[in-house]
């Protein structure tokens, strides 16, 4: 059993722990289903992860022109790393029509 | 008179190649729509691989092999399917019409090349994506009664409006 005093003393570290997170990079799940990307727009911050979960039966892509294509396989997941701050359109290079956004902070 | 008659002719025969699908399956049963979009799906395949060999364009070069890729998937994932519903796909009418004509396309085809070729193709793309689609809408997804085949037939019908779309935005960059 906690003593009151040792309890607040826990939260207190908790919650300067939880202050510098910030500064960590974080995980963005987008999930693609029925040829949607969902969230079809995000926002992340450079360093951050786009993980992409392809809930289809077919394969995709997360693609944008020239500077990065993932390739996502039916029923799997792939990810990237952001490394490069400002908004960028993605599409699907196999079906042109699916079409995602990520706005990308400064760190 | 005679060249009257004749377009007479051939516009009931465009209506006709247009409703085959609508037409002859008034009620088709699960084996038979199976059999009707597993063969839809082949056919599409089989057009790709002739645009494959034929085409030099990027942009219909790569379709032609989402094309493939997409078809093949949904293919498999139907074959599992009725594997696992102990279904056997039935042949009927409206199968064998749709395998007429994509033989009598593919005919055609043959005999064009180049940029003639190119367009053909992604036309034909793009009537035929229609056709499949108005047809999975309007009659075999109401019709399947397995609730697992509705359920594939309506995710095939998302991929194949994405097709239809793909394919028209390449007829525009062909332009």
């Amino acid at each position: 059993m906690l003593s009151p005093g040792r309890y607040l003393f826990t939260s207190v570290v908790m919650i300067w722990g939880l202050s510098s997170v910030p500064a960590e990079a974080e995980v963005i799940q987008v999930t693609i289903d029925q040829l949607v990307f969902s969230p079809m727009e995000i926002e992340a911050k450079v360093g951050d992860t786009i993980e992409w979960t392809n809930k289809d039966i077919i394969a995709h892509t997360a693609t944008v022109r020239d500077e990065w294509d993932v390739i996502i396989p039916a029923n799997k997941s792939a990810s990237i790393v952001l490394r490069k701050a400002g908004a960028v359109e993605y599409y699907c290079r196999f079906h042109p029509n699916m079409k995602g956004r990520i706005i990308v902070n400064p760190k | 008179m005679l060249v009257r008659l004749s377009a007479a002719i051939a516009a009931a025969i465009c209506m006709l190649s247009g409703a085959a699908i609508a037409q002859n399956a008034a009620k088709p049963t699960d084996p038979q729509i199976a059999h009707i979009a597993y063969t839809a799906g082949q056919l599409d395949i089989t057009a790709a691989k002739q645009a494959l060999s034929k085409s030099k364009k990027k942009e219909v070069v790569s379709f032609a092999e989402d094309m493939v890729r997409d078809h093949e998937a949904v293919n498999k994932q139907a074959l599992d399917l009725v594997k696992k519903l102990k279904v056997t796909p039935e042949d009927n009418d409206t199968s064998r019409a749709l395998s007429k004509q994509a033989a009598d396309k593919s005919t055609e085809l043959a005999k064009l090349n180049g940029a003639e070729f190119d367009k053909a193709y992604v036309a034909n793309e793009i009537a035929y994506h229609k056709t499949v689609n108005g047809a999975l809408e309007t009659t075999l997804i109401p019709s399947a009664s397995n609730p697992e085949l509705k359920s594939l037939l309506q995710t095939g019908l998302k991929i194949f409006q994405g097709h239809q779309q793909h394919a028209e935005h390449v007829a525009a960059a062909l332009k």
